[in-house]
């Protein structure tokens, strides 16, 4: 986890950061100059799913909670921007759909999303709140491992479920669409794609720099003890409990924050974007870049989401024959996905003496 | 009270299809700690096979390829498990959260591959003569396919529960279940229980899934919607408990059809789900728990 | 003087049978107290009673005073009780002193604990050195031996100076040699907190115990220094006698009694 890395960062740490960030920069700030629109859209989508990633490893990768229900987080915060967004179109009237629905008046859970300064924190807080909850009641009581995953799951079932069935209040299938404004910024617009691009770029950067401290702090040390034995922790004089839901209701907060950014990037966001199986994507792009490892849901979530585009793009079908295999051979044989074999290979390539050390914190961090 | 009544007999029609998923999981997690999503995909082989069976033999025969589908699609499925089990599962015993991810990953590949088999579009399969109509008892009345379901289930659910309790080989399977070293110590052959019990829960996923043709059109992804409600019958019903599983699947069968008389159907969902949550409060480790020191 | 710990009438059932029944216990503040018994006397399941881990059906467990039962364990732990388990329970993916440092913080802040370890702290310093692993500070705990992990979980205790400490076969599995030093580590430790030791080694017993409560069958039905209690019949009934009766009868029962207190059986005068 935590092994290699740190040893390394030791060495130069200011050099070695230094080099990182001037990269990032870089990349970030050349990208929208060279790239199409329809590219840079593409890219912004997958720094949204980045961000998620970056918060379910906080919770599986360090914490051992495995959330199959990441998309409700995700879809939570997606709506609360859609609902805001929606409004504004709408002026003093209704949402379209709802017309179409026979709604006559607006309910009042939309009214409050009318203004900005409610809609924008309750993306984050909304999720927060859910997650806090579910996880205070279930973590007291020691639902853990693959009860909580099973748990989440079907949360997210039910989740997509009720948005579906309450076609008045939530668009159905078709969800939250057809935007005409996107704060004030005229959507398809070349500079609106490129300031949504700047601030996921910003929002991946925030996420990945509060997790990474998160991570390296006490806390983040107590978070992996608690992973590896909660009850031990206990005993220890920590309340376990609390220090799940923070971690929990963290994770689930950085989801909504993706969803946030997520609407007006994509234009969209339906049941299909929330339920099961784009939750369990979500775990993929952790499990493929490497579970608590810093940057690899990073890269986990950039690769797979490009690889996805780009299969889909020759042959739709063969999509999700690669994605099975890969979370298969992820899964199995490197279960600390990508990081973990860059961590080996250099390792194996510049001390072969700790070789044995990188090989007990692979034996011991899967769960 | 007719409404009352139809609305009881369609949910135990629900909970004995759920019960049948459930008892292959509940198995093969409180033995094994081996969370299968494949699963849901025996259950889609399981529902293919009549369909299969039916084209070979023609419309026709279509009452007798029902019938000889349900042991043909035990077995088919069956066998499905037990090879997954001997590539894959065998090398991650221990790890019960990666077990679930990899099994998902087979299950992505097993939906796509029946999809280039058999398309996307859901197929219907004929019901067998014996099984159209209703039998009319007072103002209710109670389709045959469903009395068949239930009746089935019932007997599969007597059956194994004569097999763990009176016979050897299931014994022997509550031993690895509730002490895997100890029984090893004994001289069980651990593997081969192992194998015995992916392949029996896996067949009976199988015949869940010829079940579930007399309900209505089959597709692709049947088994998603279905095994994530039967995992919630297993976490209700403690891990590898086939009472706990029984009282699990009739609670949340009939829990879910009166919340959808009384609701509508989505929010039936969210308010199981809420029951639930509030359940585990009071039994965190399901109905019926098995003891342990172990400090986790 | 009330005692420091307190315990009375506790009982604890498990599936019918009482694993506990009335379990009277008191601790004075100082001791160094030896918790002795056949398996499955109880001794660990009191414990955990204590701790929280268990919640007794009936009694009680006064700690300075203060009702434990229905407390949660952490909030036992911030009284002041700590605990060691029968396998070593460190955190194998931290370091030694991280796994320290994080049992000397467990009355911290949300603040300090979202910041990172800066240097080590005094009082984490001075446990390393009592626990001898001062120049393996920086090695993950998961390579450490058996003997190292059982001294690092005596050391996360160390730190967070505890006024009782309860001990569970703290030393379990050692060599001859760890087990002195580890004597040798509780006497250091007895000097500054009330200790309570479940051990079975009669060797162990004999160098350190002043005090010993004998349980049996969920009751303590003796105590007293050593020499009183192995000269006490009922506990000569319950380590001899039972396995004298039972020879030729049941010789599985007879193996595990003698594979599990090998010593007893040897050590107390016969009648």
């Amino acid at each position: 986890m935590t092994g290699g890395g740190a040893a390394e960062q030791r060495r130069h740490p200011r050099l070695r950061q230094g080099a990182v960030v001037a990269a990032t920069l870089a990349v970030v700030v050349v990208l929208p100059l060279v790239v199409s629109q329809f590219r840079l859209a593409l890219l912004s989508k997958y720094l949204v799913f980045a961000v998620v990633a970056i918060g379910l490893n906080l919770a599986w990768g360090y914490g051992g909670m495995l959330s199959l229900g990441h998309g409700v987080f995700f879809g939570l915060g997606a709506y609360c921007t859609g609902m805001y967004l929606k409004l504004a179109e709408a002026g003093s009237g209704l949402p379209d759909f709802m017309s179409w629905s026979g709604v006559s008046s607006l309910p009042a859970i939309w009214a409050p999303f009318r203004h900005a300064w409610f809609a924008l924190p309750a993306a984050v807080l909304v999720p927060m709140g859910v997650a806090a909850l579910l996880g205070a009641s279930v973590f007291r009581r020691r639902v853990r491992g693959a009860y909580f995953a099973l748990l989440t799951q079907a949360l997210a079932a039910a989740f997509a479920i009720l948005l579906v069935g309450q076609q008045g209040l939530t668009g159905g299938t078709n969800g939250l669409t057809n935007f005409s404004t996107v704060f004030g910024l005229e959507p398809g617009n070349p500079r609106t794609t490129q300031i949504l691009f700047f601030a996921a770029a910003a929002a991946a950067a925030v996420a990945f720099l509060v997790v990474r401290q998160i991570v390296q702090s006490r806390f983040g040390r107590l978070l992996v003890a608690v992973r590896d034995g909660e009850d031990r922790v206990r005993f220890l004089g920590y309340d376990a409990t609390r220090v799940k839901v923070v971690a929990f209701a963290l994770s689930a907060g950085l989801a909504g924050l993706a969803g946030a950014l997520f609407v007006p990037i994509v234009g969209i966001i339906s049941p299909a974007d929330v339920g099961v199986v784009p939750s369990i994507e979500m775990v993929v792009w952790v499990a493929i870049g490497g579970r608590a490892t810093l940057a690899g849901p990073v890269i986990g979530a950039l690769l797979v989401s490009y690889a996805n585009t780009a299969l889909s793009e020759w042959y739709p079908d063969g999509w999700l024959y690669l994605q099975g295999a890969l979370f298969v051979v992820a899964v199995v044989w490197a279960p600390r996905g990508l990081a973990g074999l860059a961590d080996r290979f250099r390792h194996l390539a510049w001390r072969p003496g700790s070789r044995r050390r990188a090989e007990v914190a692979v034996g011991a961090a899967s769960p | 009270m007719e409404l009352w009544l139809s609305q009881l007999f369609a949910g135990l029609g629900v909970a004995a299809v759920l019960l049948l998923i459930a008892l292959g999981l509940t198995f093969t997690f409180g033995q094994m700690n081996v969370i299968n999503m494949a699963h849901g995909e025996f259950i889609m082989a399981g529902a293919y096979t009549p369909y299969l069976l039916q084209g070979v033999l023609g419309a026709g025969l279509a009452g007798l390829a029902f019938g000889v589908a349900l042991p043909v699609a035990f077995l088919v499925t069956g066998l499905l498990g037990l090879v997954l089990e001997r590539t894959l599962i065998r090398r991650l015993y221990g790890r019960p959260l990666d077990t679930l991810l990899v099994t998902w990953g087979i299950s992505l590949m097993l939906q796509q591959l029946a999809r280039d088999l058999f398309g996307a579009p859901n197929v219907q399969v004929v019901a067998p003569a014996w099984l159209r109509g209703a039998l009319d008892v007072g103002p209710v009345s109670l389709s045959y396919a469903r009395l068949f379901t239930i009746a089935l289930v019932t007997l599969i659910v007597v059956a194994v529960g004569i097999y763990l309790t009176r016979l050897a080989h299931g014994r022997r399977m509550r031993a690895v279940m509730q002490n895997r070293q100890l029984a090893g110590c004994s001289g069980i052959d651990t593997d081969r229980v192992d194998q015995l019990t992916f392949f029996v829960g896996s067949g009976l996923a199988g015949v869940a899934g010829v079940a579930l043709t007399l309900l209505g059109p089959i597709g692709p992804g049947i088994g998603t919607g279905y095994i994530v409600d039967a995992f919630l019958v297993v976490i209700v019903g403690g891990l590898g408990q086939l009472r706990g599983a029984v009282i699990a699947a009739v609670g949340l069968g009939l829990l879910n059809s009166f919340l959808e008389y009384g609701t509508t159907a989505s929010l039936a969902k969210v308010g199981v789900f809420a029951v639930i949550v509030v359940f585990l409060q009071f039994r965190p480790q399901g109905l019926v728990a098995l003891r342990t020191r172990a400090l986790t | 003087m009330a005692a420091l710990l307190q315990i009375t009438g506790v009982e604890v059932g498990f599936d019918g049978s009482l694993a506990l029944a009335g379990v009277e216990l008191a601790i004075d503040e100082g001791e160094i107290r030896f918790l002795i018994g056949p398996n499955g006397a109880g001794k660990t399941t009191l414990i955990d009673v204590v701790t929280g881990l268990t919640r007794p059906s009936n009694g009680s467990v006064r700690f300075d005073n203060r009702e434990l039962v229905g407390r949660r364990e952490h909030e036992i732990v911030a009284l002041g009780v700590g605990r060691t388990f029968q396998t070593p329970s460190v955190f194998e993916q931290l370091s030694v002193v991280e796994n320290l440092d994080l049992a000397a913080n467990h009355r911290a802040g949300i603040r300090a604990l979202m910041r990172r370890r800066r240097g080590v702290a005094p009082a984490v310093a001075e446990a390393l050195e009592a626990i001898q692993l001062s120049d393996r500070a920086d090695a993950q705990a998961g390579v450490l031996s058996h003997g190292q992990k059982q001294w690092l979980e005596i050391g996360m205790l160390l730190v967070q100076s505890p006024r009782l400490l309860l001990l569970d076969e703290p030393v379990a599995g050692m060599s001859a040699e760890e087990r002195t030093a580890t004597g040798e580590l509780i006497e250091r430790i007895a000097e500054r907190c009330t200790v309570v030791i479940v051990e079975h080694d009669m060797e162990f017993l004999r160098r350190f115990a002043r005090r010993v409560s004998v349980m049996h069958e969920g009751k303590v039905i003796s105590e007293g220094s050593v020499e009183r209690v192995r000269a006490d019949p009922l506990v000569q009934e319950v380590y001899l006698g039972r396995s004298r009766d039972r020879r030729g009868h049941d010789p599985a029962l007879d193996q595990q009694a003698s594979t599990a207190e090998p010593p007893e059986t040897t050590e107390v005068p016969a009648r």
